[in-house]
């Protein structure tokens, strides 16, 4: 872990290094920066990174944290009267952080948009719950945050920035060495890399996907109960929530003991859902529980046929209008109107969550008529391109002739008058 | 037939018919093995004809505005009874008419129709080749799809870096700062205003300077006549040489066609001035060679903006290529090779950024 974590540096080292380096000499303002700045680490603290540091900005200084007077030269600096608490304890930082941002009168001098809870979730996460027996290795603030150079969460800079989240929890639940005496496992991030989840968050850069603490939390971080993963899911995926609100599955998964979604879609290694986890297939998950060939299976397969005659028209479709449309024929309203059969394929395969086949039906009777008229809007497009062609076979014979008849007529007037 | 010869009596007892169309019948056209190259002036003025007839079509449906300019527009191509043909044959057309018009350029070069006493002809197919860019600009902004949007932004800008005059003609051709519904409306009254009035008249000054001076005679045709004035031919301009014309114009009808049913003009998605440019964004191909030249001209040529260097050159060779019978001098020898070399260079350079241009992602 970060050397500064469990460093065994003292306050009186800190000092004499301050006062070799300062010498005696009268330094700048802030002299903690005038020592700090060239210290090597964990002791560096450079300017660069202070000023980048959101609280920097916002007029705190290193006092602010650590103590001591930074208006005051060499050693009266760090000095016990000047109240220098030196190098913060992991045991004492998130009271430390909590002091300010626990304050709600304080921070709205600051943000007052800013939560102020932070501390009290902390608390009960699962790392505060740790920390508060006493376990040091759990993440605390700084952990996530940084410290020295600490940025708020809406700068890409930031460990806790959407597209850095994942990677800065990694940094301590993929380390397995590190994860030993937790029991849990890690390889939660080699899954999520393969996940769709990832692929729009850092592939697409699609910020409003889900990272770990969009499931988790994030100051109150904790894996989400069997009972109220669906609930998780459904702050995204809201109507498949509905539908499965609804379902025989809903009953049936909570009276097993089963984790709502996560039994068909897992959790963190999700990937793209295909029609196939309908089939009968390898990827089927409806036979993972269900008997081949009894009631549920049928409607399994009704609703698996229904999908993918939907899917087969909406194709069609886009290939015959995609003919005419490279035929030069204007078949763009069509083309919009695909859209609506493709939602309507969308919207069957999320009623799938009812596992109502009469419902799923009726989505797919509404795509198939969408797509059924832009298929004869694309048919017959192609049956105006055919047109035009003969009509323009005929008028090009018409040209043919009369350009033959006026060279025929040309030879026959210059046979007769010579030209001069 | 019988009617015919009433109306020709008719109007002679009045406005002495016969003696009007008498020079026409005198009238008489250079018969030699390059007479074809005649027929490109005369293919462009029927190409004309036809984007006056079909524009005149396109108007009965065409709305101006930047909310109802590319509804018109897909109204004109799926609704209206071959209206789909109409458009298309306009807008082949208008391109077709670039392309004979420069060919015709080119011909006159090669063949130094423009020497004396013809400099005014030239001058004034000069002005008709800079109409019909002007045609070309202002038309392909008026479907508003997002192409010529972004086009016609990237083409006014381009115009704005001329140095002095630059902004002042970006935003009287724009009607404002950006490229937006006033830009169109303004397009539209020069495309079907502005433009067609001047053009009608170079025509006829053209047409009247090419009648008053008749056909030029190819140097070489004319030099080997000179010493054998036995093998001089020419040919009636009625009805021999306007047969063969009406040939050509009928063979023009016959690609113009199957250009207009085989590859129907696009008309692309609505511009949204509010998105993004789509990548590829380019001019109409006879605005190419400019384009890519601009493109590749390096951000600054000594001290100077590469882009006013490239304008100011463009503009300069302009001026030079319009005012070219007053540069080239008659005699022969290593001046006229030099003028030849340099006319070939211009047209091999154009054909190859234009080729360059339209091949380049």
């Amino acid at each position: 872990m970060d050397a500064w974590r469990n460093s065994g540096i003292s306050s009186a080292r800190l000092l004499l290094l301050a006062l070799l380096l300062c010498g005696g000499r009268a330094c700048a303002q802030n002299t903690c920066l005038d020592c700090h700045g060239a210290l090597d680490p964990p002791l560096q603290v450079t300017e660069q990174q202070f000023t980048g540091d959101i609280h920097a900005q916002k007029g705190l200084t290193c006092a602010s944290c650590h103590g001591g007077d930074p208006t005051k030269p060499d050693m009266e600096a760090m000095s016990k009267a000047a109240k220098f608490r030196g190098k913060i304890e992991r045991k004492e930082v998130p009271a430390l952080c909590g002091r300010c941002h626990s304050d709600a009168a304080f921070m709205r001098q600051y943000n007052p948009s800013l939560h102020t809870d932070q501390l009290s979730q902390y608390k009960t996460s699962a790392h505060g719950k740790l920390f508060a027996e006493g376990d040091t290795k759990v993440a605390v603030c700084v952990d996530c945050h940084g410290v020295h150079g600490l940025r708020p969460a809406s700068d890409p800079r930031s460990k806790v920035h959407p597209l850095n989240i994942w990677q800065t929890c990694a940094h301590c639940h993929a380390d397995a060495a590190y994860m030993t005496g937790y029991s849990i496992p890690t390889d939660q991030f080699a899954k999520y890399s393969a996940s769709v989840h990832h692929d729009a968050l850092v592939v697409r850069g699609d910020l409003s996907a889900p990272t770990c603490s969009t499931c988790h939390g994030n100051h109150g971080a904790a894996p989400p109960g069997v009972d109220t993963v669906q609930h998780v899911c459904s702050t995204c995926h809201v109507f498949q929530d509905q539908m499965f609100e609804k379902s025989t599955h809903k009953v049936a998964f909570q009276s097993a003991g089963l984790p709502g979604c996560v039994v068909c879609h897992s959790n963190h290694g999700i990937t793209h859902p295909t029609d196939e986890k309908l089939g009968a297939g390898p990827q089927s998950v409806c036979l993972q529980c269900h008997t081949a060939g009894d009631t549920c299976d049928q409607q399994r397969a009704t609703m698996l046929n229904g999908l993918k005659q939907l899917d087969d028209a909406v194709k069609a479709a886009d290939n015959v209008l995609g003919v005419a449309e490279s035929s030069g024929m204007e078949v763009s309203q069509a083309r919009l109107d695909q859209d609506q059969a493709r939602d309507a394929l969308t919207k069957a395969r999320v009623t799938i969550h009812s596992f109502k086949t009469e419902l799923v039906e009726q989505d797919i009777r509404e795509g198939l008529k969408v797509a059924v008229r832009n298929l004869q809007a694309g048919q017959a497009a192609l049956a105006e391109r055919d047109y035009r062609r003969k009509g323009l076979g005929l008028a090009l014979v018409f040209i043919l002739v009369t350009v033959l008849g006026l060279f025929l007529y040309i030879r026959q007037i210059e046979r007769e008058v010579p030209k001069s | 037939m019988r009617l015919l010869t009433r109306v020709r009596d008719w109007l002679d007892e009045r406005i002495h018919w016969a003696d009007l169309i008498a020079p026409l019948k005198k009238k008489t056209v250079p018969a030699h093995g390059l007479s074809y190259w005649y027929f490109l002036g005369g293919i462009t003025l029927f190409l004309f004809g036809i984007q006056v007839c079909t524009g005149i079509l396109l108007l009965l449906y065409y709305r101006p505005g930047a909310n109802e300019a590319f509804e018109s527009v897909q109204y004109v191509m799926t609704r209206v009874q071959f209206g789909w043909l109409v458009r298309s044959i306009h807008s082949w057309a208008a391109n077709l008419m670039i392309l004979t018009a420069f060919a015709h350029m080119f011909s006159v070069i090669f063949f130094r129709a423009y020497r004396k006493p013809r400099e005014l002809t030239w001058l004034s197919g000069m002005v008709l080749l800079f109409l019909a860019l002007g045609f070309g600009f202002s038309g392909y902004l008026l479907p508003w799809n997002t192409l010529a949007f972004f086009a016609t932004k990237v083409g006014t800008e381009i115009t704005g870096q001329v140095p002095g005059i630059g902004h002042h003609l970006m935003v009287f051709l724009r009607g404002g700062e950006e490229v937006t519904g006033a830009t169109l409306t303004r397009f539209f009254g020069f495309h079907v205003a502005v433009l067609p009035g001047l053009t009608t008249l170079f025509i006829l000054i053209h047409l009247a300077l090419v009648q008053y001076f008749g056909m030029s005679v190819p140097p070489g045709v004319e030099e080997h006549w000179k010493a054998s004035p036995g093998e001089a031919r020419q040919m009636k301009f009625f009805p021999n040489f306007f047969l063969r014309e009406l040939m050509a114009w009928y063979i023009a009808l016959g690609v113009l066609g199957a250009l207009a049913a085989i590859l129907p003009w696009e008309l692309g998605t609505k511009a949204d001035p509010f998105a993004p440019a789509p990548a590829g964004i380019r001019p109409e191909w006879y605005f190419m060679f400019m384009f890519q030249t601009l493109k590749k001209t390096p951000a600054k040529i000594a001290f100077l903006d590469g882009e006013v260097v490239g304008i100011l050159l463009f503009g300069v060779a302009g001026l030079v290529w319009t005012l070219l019978p007053f540069f080239d001098q008659a005699g022969k020898g290593r001046g006229r090779k030099l003028f030849m070399g340099a006319a070939i260079f211009a047209l091999v350079y154009i054909v190859a950024m234009t080729v360059y241009g339209c091949m380049a992602k």
